[in-house]
């Protein structure tokens, strides 16, 4: 049996009102992939990554996640592909009456049949992997930018998700912690074996994390190329990529 | 049993066998640690996991915990035999490990927590008095025409305290205008006196009930949004914003909010004590045969302009009150989503409390002047 891709889009058009931001797009995301995607501000990254996650319907296509109808499954269905999938929103999205470790195991009580001394267990085992052991009892007011990314992350990971969304993760992460987090994604996706389909304009990081990369082009609403980035920095389909991908320099 | 656990010389060895989905992490802990030979000599722990097939982060929490055991007591071990994938993520679990900051503060004793809420009050009174000062002081810039008051906030919110606040000011002055009447009625019509329902109705709504229920209307509905609206700016570092702007928080804030509610209020008070009277007419019209004439006679009759003023400048003062009360939470305002709840409850139980004991104190002082 061959497996399906973790995702597959088909024929989605991306709108608002009469404002069409990605027209008849494909493309399919493979299991254990480290998927970006690429595109200037105001380009529909965000909406596409919405899109994805179940957050907002497409003006019209399809979505296959692992191999499900992702938006003509009934709402159970729905539920089951959305506890595979974890997100990591820009600022951590962490609730901030709630300690670290009770935003862990929130998730985990709610869609899991452990104990509460095993939840604790599995929550300091994905603090732990994120850097932050010892960090349980904190609030998310208490800590800084980069570890409520980190935080947020263990969360994304509490139900060990087949996919992984991550929304601009180097944002506001200064360039140290931003390779850390770039280090802690790779390690995930190698010993997880966890699908990450990341939105990113950070060019080192894209050149680091990649193995995948489409790039939606606001000019003409299309998906203008996609590939691994190091092969479309060396054979650019077009020249918005080219300028994408070497910060407009250097053209003719 | 999936976990075996082997003692052989001095290593000591796990052997895992099967599934590890879900797995009880308590349960198999306990075991480890029961079955961990309490003095012999143990150079090695190591894993066996041959047999093993499938697993999930469970598994990895529990070796995780098993790892944090075996460090604690100082044992050897080895990853050697894991997967590479199992063995990467229990490196990872150690490997760069940020050190919490220092232990967050221990419950302290009573008398510490006393003399830690003692400093609390005072520095909150310090807090409010210079929230005074500089509320004072704008008012006193605005006078002199140096104050920047934005028309349009101030507008916005005399629009939200006056017109929109005339239908439920109404109502509920109304409703407590017939109650008034009602249980008034009930005791002066064992003397036949039934009639002095008017009187009392009057006395009571214009000297001071028409200002309470105002007050209390006010403070629920706009000293609530008062402080919601700039909790919310605090949290989005708006009010930051404007202070490094170099522009005083009291002069765009809370300026266009108090004169808005210093000028509604009184003119709310008026339509209150208004409406009381109306509504204890309809009780004594209606259930007490008084007639309409008869009754507006001896309403006339209890009126006083005195006590008119009395009702109208608590309005004012409550109008101080609660703007102040509502402002100041918000501006102080922590900076989560739960501190905006918190800053409007405290705005609105605040300025509760105040007003009634500034009526006291008000009561108090023109009883002194016979007033
Ligand atoms: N709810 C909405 N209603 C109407 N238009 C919207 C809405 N959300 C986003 N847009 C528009 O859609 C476009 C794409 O927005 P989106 O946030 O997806 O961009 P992006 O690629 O993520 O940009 P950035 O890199 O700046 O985050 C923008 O031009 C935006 O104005
Ligand atoms: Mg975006």
């Amino acid at each position: 049996m061959i497996t399906p891709p973790a995702i597959q889009v088909e024929n989605l058009t991306l709108a608002y009102g009469n404002r069409v931001l990605l027209k008849n797009a494909d493309f399919s995301v493979k299991k254990g992939d480290i998927f970006i995607i690429m595109g200037a501000s105001g380009s529909g990254k965000s909406s596409l990554l919405r899109i994805l996650t179940g957050l907002t319907k497409p003006a019209s296509g399809k979505i296959l996640i692992n191999g499900t109808d992702f938006l003509n499954a009934s709402e159970e269905q729905q539920l089951n592909i959305m506890k595979k999938c974890g997100i990591l929103y820009q600022s951590g999205a962490l609730f901030s009456s709630m300690t670290l470790a009770e935003n862990i195991a929130l998730p985990l009580q709610q869609y899991s049949t452990y104990s509460k001394e095993d939840i604790s267990y599995l929550v300091s085992l994905k603090l732990a992997l994120v850097g932050l052991a010892g960090f349980e009892e904190f609030y998310p007011s208490e800590i800084s930018g980069g570890m409520k990314k980190r935080a947020g992350l263990a969360r994304a990971l509490a139900l060990d998700p087949e996919i992984l969304y991550f929304d601009e993760p180097s944002a506001g992460l200064d360039p140290v912690s931003s390779r850390l987090l770039d280090n802690l994604m790779m390690d995930i996706n190698q010993s997880l074996g966890t699908t990450l389909v990341v939105v990113t304009h950070e060019l080192d990081s894209i050149f680091t994390i990649a193995k995948n990369a489409i790039f939606i082009d606001a000019t003409t609403q299309t998906i203008s190329a996609r590939g691994n980035p190091h092969e479309l920095l060396k054979n650019p389909p077009n020249e918005n990529i080219y300028k994408f991908l070497t910060r407009g320099k250097n053209h003719a | 049993m999936p976990i075996t656990f082997q003692k052989q010389d001095s290593d000591f060895l796990l052997v895992f066998r099967g599934d590890f989905i879900n797995f009880e992490i308590s349960s198999a802990l306990n075991d480890f640690i029961k079955s961990l030979p309490e003095n012999a000599k143990i150079k090695t722990i190591s894993f066996n996991t041959e047999k093993l097939s499938d697993w999930d982060s469970s598994f990895v929490s529990f070796l995780y915990q098993v790892l944090l055991v075996i460090k604690e007591k100082n044992l050897g071990y080895s990853l050697e035999n894991l997967p590479d994938n199992l063995k990467h993520l229990l490196e990872l679990s150690f490997e760069r490990a940020l050190i919490p900051p220092s232990a967050k503060p221990q419950q302290s004793d009573w008398l510490e927590k006393i003399g830690d809420w003692a400093l609390r009050v005072l520095s909150a009174l310090k807090k409010g008095m210079s929230f005074i000062d500089e509320t004072y002081f704008s008012f006193i810039r605005l006078l002199f025409k140096k104050a920047v008051l934005r028309k349009e906030d101030f507008l916005f919110a005399l629009d939200d305290c006056g017109p929109k606040a005339i239908g439920i000011v109404s109502l509920i002055s109304f409703m407590v205008g017939l109650i008034l009447a009602f249980v008034g009625a009930l005791q002066l019509k064992t003397f036949g006196a039934q009639i002095y329902v008017a009187s009392l109705v009057t006395i009571g709504m214009v000297r001071i009930m028409g200002a309470i229920m105002v007050g209390i209307i006010m403070a629920g509905r706009t000293g609530a949004s008062f402080a919601a609206t700039i909790g919310t700016m605090q949290v989005n570092e708006e009010v930051d914003a404007l202070r490094t702007m170099g522009i005083p928080v009291s002069d765009f804030l809370v300026l266009p909010r108090i004169s808005a509610l210093v000028i509604a209020m009184p003119i709310l008070t008026c339509l209150a004590d208004f409406m009381g009277i109306l509504g204890g007419a309809s009780v004594g019209i209606l259930l007490l045969d008084i007639t309409p004439s008869e009754f507006w006679l001896y309403a006339w009759k209890a009126f006083n302009l005195t006590n008119f003023w009395v009702g109208v400048f608590h309005g004012v003062v409550f109008g101080i009150i609660i703007s102040l009360c509502g402002c100041y939470y918000g501006i102080n305002c922590g900076r989560n989503a739960d501190s905006v709840g918190v800053a409007t409850t405290k705005a609105v139980v605040s300025a509760i409390v105040w007003m009634i004991v500034i009526t006291g104190i008000i009561t108090v002082i023109l009883k002194e002047f016979n007033i």
